[in-house]
Order: structure tokens, then C-alpha cells, then sequence
């Protein structure tokens, strides 16, 4: 892939990135939606769907509460969607793979977002004795540039991780030595464990939460049986 | 256009919608320092411009500078902090009473936006999205379901919460025991918990794909992690181990 190739995707990344914290948080930036838009980009909105449900399952276990560090999902879930969406069909390798780019994508621009925002607080040693004043024009310049330095960060992570995953997907799918139901049901059973776990940290003290979990699971076992 | 609130306080709808939209861009400029306290003055703005002199007056460049210090609150109702704060300074409320009062708000706002949207709201709304992919969905039923239904509540929680700040001023406090905010985590948790029976296993089936070989293996693995990592609950990070055994088989995949 080259950097004139990953353009659209940067400017997709750097959107959806924008999305986590700085504008608008209509959370285009959970894999979910993310990962599918950017397989569609590629083509494959199947195949981006389907990397994006899986990354949505990991995410629920990292919302974003207060000023915690969490992985920045945007821009990583651009990238996921699209290396996934880029694989021939039926490669055993391709989900497992392309899951830990994105993993790995995800953690590289959650720190780079505490680094933007150090370094917006550089920026605001620089601006304070005008915002002091109640300068409207500092305030607006100093607003506006944490956000265009967000949107910058997040092409940024969307390029370089692109340049680095394409080329090194491909490669580890080319040699992949596991059988295709073996490779799934790994990443299945992870996400399964990421998921359930995350879904019971953050519900376990709603009142009968473990009834309206056996009546989904009840639902869900008739519809199995359902012809 | 005006349109008059409680008490007679009115702000021109232009300027409403200046705030709402800023509002969205709240965190623009989120730094360790101040958090999201520029955020806030960059959403005042509008309204302050109204303070007598205009934007060239001492009490716009004193109320701007004042608001645009440290604050820290949920990004959803800001707009209640927002909107509260910008009908004090029109109405000529003492600095001090103002300055007490951003001291007071973040705490109970940040606190009750946390419970209603992030472990709730989302999470909620997350389950609906993958349940419609579990079902067959398609991607654009899937992606459209999970957008409409999130940002639903989201810009109805934000068009609320600016309007209560500009009507009630610095008496919001009683709002924040709205119905909502008190009972609706225990309802939303309960409705995803139920999505979460139906929508995980459903979505993780068609993940797997047509091969049953190893569903008995997936539901017993699955099971004994979710029960340990369940128990280790802030001790562990659940994406961090997934990141590290996926690495772990990737590698082994490679070299095998």
C-alpha cells in the first residue's frame, strides 16, 4: 500500500478519530460503525462489518469514563476494517491478525491522545496571560488548533499504521500455519471472555440483572431449537 | 427569533444554536490543565457576547476569562453547567456566587452522565447494533440501528440539558433528580443485559461460521474466562489480555 493509497483512509481515520473526544461524539468512531464504513471504502462492507462487531465486543470494555486512558477506537477501527476488508475470503489467518493490528493500532493512538493533550497544556502555559485577559480571538485560536491537532493525530496513526499493517498482514497470512476453524474460534472465544466480563463489570450491581440475562439467553436458546 | 424561558430570561435562538453546537465541540481543546474548562468558555461564547459593551466590554472579557478556567464535567451535560452559567453572568450574578458554583456542578454532573451514558446508554445501544448483525443484518442495518438509536438519547439528553441550564439559571440543582437520571441506569441495564443474552451468543455464532466442531469447546472456554476475568474485575483489563494471547497464537500460527 502506498501513502498516495492510504490518503482516503487517513482523511476517514482522522474523521472518526476527531469523533472520540474533540467532535461531535455521535461515536461514528465504535468499531462498529467505523470498521464497516472503512470496509466499504475498501469494497468489503461485509468483511468490515464483520471485524467491527468483533472489535465493538472488545470495546465494551473500555468506555470512556472521565479522564481515564482508554485505547482511541476511531482511527484504529478504520485501519481494522480496512486490512480485514482487504483479505481474500476464507484465509484462516486474516481475522486473528488483522484483530491484533487493530488492537495494537488502538493502544499506540490512545497514548497518542495523551500526548496531544499535553501538549495542548504546553500550549495553554503560552496563552494564559491573554486568556486571563478574556481574549476572545486567543480563546478561539486555542480551541480550534487542539482540534485541528486532533484531527492531524488521528491521519497521522491511520497513515502510519496503514504503511506498517498492510504490508505485514499480508505476509502473516501468507504463512499462516493454523486450520481455519481452529484460528476463528481462538479470536471467538477471546472476544466472548472480553465481552462477557466487561458487560458484568459495568452491570453487576443493576438489581436482577442476572434474571434479564437468563431471559436473553432463554430467547436465544429457543431460537436455536426454532426450525 | 427570542424565545422567552422561566422566570422571562430569553436568549435569541440563533445564539441557543451557536451553544449547541459548540457544545458538541466541547473537548476540542481537553488538556490536563484545565480539562474541559476552555471547552466551556468556547461554548459560552455566543451568550456572553450579549453582556453590555459587547465584545469589546470589560464585563465580556471578565465573564470569558472566568468561564474559560479549569472545569471538568460530562461532555453530554455541559450544556446544563453551559447554559446555567450563561444566564448568571447576563442576569449580573455575583463573581463569587458564580465561581462557587462552578466548584459545586462538575462533580454531580460528571457522576450522573457517567452512570447514564457511558455504562449505560452506550453499552445499551452497542448490544442493539451487534443483536441486528446476530439477526443477519445487513451493514447498513446494523451501522444505521446503532447510530440512530445512540444519538437518539444523545442529542436529546444535550438539547435538555442546555435548555434546563438557560431556564432554571443557578437552580439546576433539582433537575439533575430528574426520573431519568435516578431510575434510568437500573431500567437501561436491565434491558442490556436481556440484549446481551440474545445479541452475544447470536453475533458470535455467525461469527464463528458454519462449522460446529468446536462449538461445545468455545461455550466452555468462554464460560471459565468470563467467570475469572468477572472476578478479577478492576485487577484485569480485558482488551490488554486479549491483545497479549492473540499476539501469543499469532505468533505461534507463524512459526508452526
Amino acid at each position: 500500500m502506498t501513502l498516495l493509497e492510504t490518503l482516503p483512509l487517513a482523511m476517514l481515520g482522522a474523521l472518526f478519530g476527531l469523533d472520540v473526544v474533540s467532535f461531535p461524539q455521535v461515536m461514528v468512531s465504535r468499531p462498529i460503525v467505523a470498521a464497516t464504513v472503512a470496509g466499504a471504502f475498501i469494497g468489503n462492507p461485509p468483511g468490515g462489518l464483520l471485524i467491527g462487531v468483533v472489535l465493538e465486543m472488545i470495546a465494551l470494555d473500555t468506555l470512556p469514563f472521565g479522564a481515564a486512558r482508554y485505547p482511541e477506537w476511531g482511527s484504529a477501527g478504520v485501519v481494522g476494517g480496512a486490512l480485514f476488508a482487504a483479505q481474500p475470503a476464507g484465509m484462516p489467518g486474516a481475522l486473528p491478525a488483522c484483530v491484533l493490528a487493530t488492537l495494537l493500532t488502538a493502544s499506540i493512538s490512545g497514548w497518542s491522545m495523551v500526548v496531544l493533550r499535553r501538549l495542548i497544556a504546553v500550549r495553554l502555559e503560552r496563552s494564559r496571560d491573554q486568556l486571563e485577559e478574556g481574549s476572545r480571538r486567543a480563546l478561539m485560536l486555542f480551541h480550534l488548533s487542539g482540534m485541528s491537532m486532533d484531527l492531524l493525530r488521528a491521519a497521522l496513526v491511520t497513515t502510519l499504521a496503514m504503511l506498517i499493517f498492510a504490508p505485514l498482514v499480508k505476509a502473516i497470512v501468507a504463512i499462516w500455519g493454523s486450520e481455519s476453524a481452529a484460528s476463528r474460534a481462538v479470536v471467538v472465544v477471546v472476544v466472548a471472555i472480553v465481552a462477557g466480563a466487561a458487560l458484568w463489570k459495568v452491570f453487576h450491581s443493576v438489581r436482577y440483572v442476572l434474571w434479564f440475562l437468563l431471559a436473553g439467553l432463554l430467547a436465544w436458546l429457543v431460537l436455536l431449537v426454532k426450525p | 427569533m427570542t424565545t422567552p424561558s422561566e422566570s422571562g430570561f430569553a436568549l435569541p435562538l440563533r445564539i441557543k444554536l451557536a451553544m449547541f453546537f459548540r457544545l458538541l465541540a466541547l473537548q476540542g481543546s481537553w488538556n490536563y490543565e484545565t480539562l474541559n474548562g476552555t471547552g466551556i468558555g468556547f461554548a459560552m461564547e455566543p451568550a456572553l457576547s450579549r453582556l453590555p459593551g459587547g465584545r469589546d466590554g470589560p464585563a465580556y472579557r471578565a465573564a470569558l476569562a472566568r468561564q474559560s478556567r479549569y472545569f471538568n464535567t460530562h461532555p453530554y451535560l455541559a450544556g446544563v453547567a453551559a447554559g446555567a452559567l450563561s444566564r448568571a453572568e447576563l442576569e449580573g450574578v455575583d463573581a463569587t456566587r458564580i465561581e462557587r458554583f462552578r466548584t459545586a456542578l462538575p462533580g454531580p454532573l460528571g457522576s450522573v452522565g457517567d452512570r447514564l451514558v457511558w455504562a449505560s446508554w452506550l453499552p445499551f445501544s452497542s448490544l442493539i447494533g451487534i443483536a441486528v448483525y446476530g439477526f443477519g443484518g445487513s451493514p447498513l442495518a446494523v451501522v444505521g440501528t446503532f447510530l440512530l438509536l445512540y444519538n437518539a438519547g444523545h442529542l436529546a439528553l444535550r438539547a435538555w440539558a442546555l435548555h434546563i441550564g438557560l431556564s432554571r439559571g443557578l437552580n439546576v440543582a433539582s433537575a439533575l433528580g430528574n426520573p431519568v437520571f435516578r431510575q434510568g441506569p437500573q431500567y437501561i441495564g436491565c434491558a442490556a443485559a436481556l440484549a446481551a443474552g440474545i445479541a452475544l451468543p447470536l453475533a458470535l455464532e455467525r461469527i464463528t461460521g458454519p462449522g460446529k466442531a468446536l462449538a461445545g469447546g468455545i461455550v466452555a472456554a468462554s464460560i471459565i474466562g468470563i467467570l475469572i476475568l468477572a472476578a478479577l474485575r478492576e485487577r484485569a483489563e480485558g482488551w490488554r489480555i486479549a491483545l497479549g494471547v492473540l499476539a501469543v497464537f499469532v505468533l505461534y500460527s507463524v512459526l508452526t
